[in-house]
């Protein structure tokens, strides 16, 4: 008792706060969390892991009252490789390519029908739900990948930042109700869940896609990289013909 | 690993670049994606160390949304205001998209089932 304590409490505390890495700790902790979470439950929607994760990481910084920013720069490393895996989706992608080629028709009607139906859907419902005009507009590009859907939105007089919270949020909710939704309608083949996803929820849903199969990962792989080029092609001249 | 990694990332440098420099609608990692499944078809194949890293980048994709997932706790004053219509449009509209796309390509499937295709 009479030793002086070698921990000194003060340094370890001040290390933890200013590590970088301590987030970065935090979110893959409170990931595998979920996942395990996820995996017990039997893949319960409402226990969808990104869900779980962003819930768990959001109370841990409210309680700490860590600004968001400052969790950001802390774990941005895996903001940042979510680029390099979306190029790896180039991988699933190649082999399954010979059915892309074999099924070119069916792929480009339902990109097509299923772009249009997430653009129009988000106008028709925000307007019967009386959002105010640049809400609205920060919706409508809500099924594309984040950067695209952030131009987008800042081009078409929307809000950018909403925008991105929306496009997260949207891809959450089709992961979470992709699968007994279309299994519902009586779609269960691992293609059209797929691509599905990708044209409903982008990346968040093509990570749940890869979860299904690899197959269906690289058919929503390549329905959310298409989707982003048709919705940023169309949506201008969507809003145009809009009766506003 | 690094071998494999670094030459993801190169792909991803060089869709950025051609999506910033041509001033593409495509986001410069989606393009680099479609790159590096044009440089596959050309060498026939998947070099084993890079397939290794990407399915390995791949089981963990939903992790990656997560920190942006958080910027979520900003998302104040908007909510207060018109919260409950946004949570409707977002439900209602991705519960459209996905049984429209869905339902759209299982029917063509169904209907051109593709060259020495079962569809499924």
């Amino acid at each position: 008792m009479s030793l002086p304590n070698p921990l000194d409490s003060q340094a370890m505390l001040l290390a933890l706060q200013t590590a970088p890495f301590l987030w970065l700790a935090v979110t893959a902790g409170c990931y595998l969390l979920a996942e395990r979470l996820y995996t017990v439950s039997r893949h319960f929607p409402l226990l969808h892991p990104v869900l779980v994760s962003i819930v768990l990481i959001i109370v841990i910084l409210r309680l700490g009252q860590v600004p968001y920013q400052t969790y950001f720069n802390g774990a941005q490393l895996y903001h940042w490789l979510l680029g390099t895996a979306t190029v790896a989706l180039a991988v699933p992608l190649f082999d399954n390519l010979q059915r892309v080629r074999a099924l070119l028709l069916p792929l480009v009607v339902a990109l097509i029908v299923g772009g249009l139906a997430g653009m129009l859907s988000a106008l028709a419902l925000g307007k019967l739900f009386g959002l105010t005009p640049d809400v609205l507009i920060s919706f409508v590009p809500k099924s594309v990948t984040t950067p695209i859907a952030m131009a987008l939105s800042q081009h078409a007089g929307g809000l950018p930042a909403l925008t991105a919270n929306v496009v997260i949020l949207t891809g959450i909710l089709g992961a979470m109700i992709a699968v007994p939704l279309l299994a519902l309608a009586g779609v269960r083949g691992e293609i059209a869940q797929g691509f599905a996803l990708g044209i409903a929820a982008h990346g968040v849903g093509t990570a749940r896609a890869i979860q299904i199969s690899p197959t269906a990962g690289a058919f929503a792989g390549l329905a959310m990289g298409l989707n982003g080029v048709l919705t940023s092609l169309t949506l201008a001249l969507v809003l145009s013909l809009w009766p506003a | 690993m690094l071998y494999g990694f670094t030459f993801l990332v190169l792909f991803q440098l060089v869709g950025e670049m051609l999506s910033r420099g041509l001033h593409l609608p495509v986001p410069g990692p989606v393009l680099g994606m479609l790159l590096l499944a044009v440089w596959c078809t050309v060498r026939r194949g998947v070099d084993d160390r890079v397939g290794r890293v990407a399915l390995g980048l791949l089981r963990y994709m939903a992790l990656l949304f997560v920190p942006a997932g958080v910027g979520l706790m900003l998302l104040g004053p908007v909510l207060r205001e018109q919260g409950w219509a946004m949570l409707a449009v977002l439900v209602f509209s991705t519960v459209v998209t996905l049984l429209v796309a869905g339902l759209a390509l299982h029917w063509m499937l169904k209907r051109f089932p593709g060259r020495g295709e079962d569809g499924q």
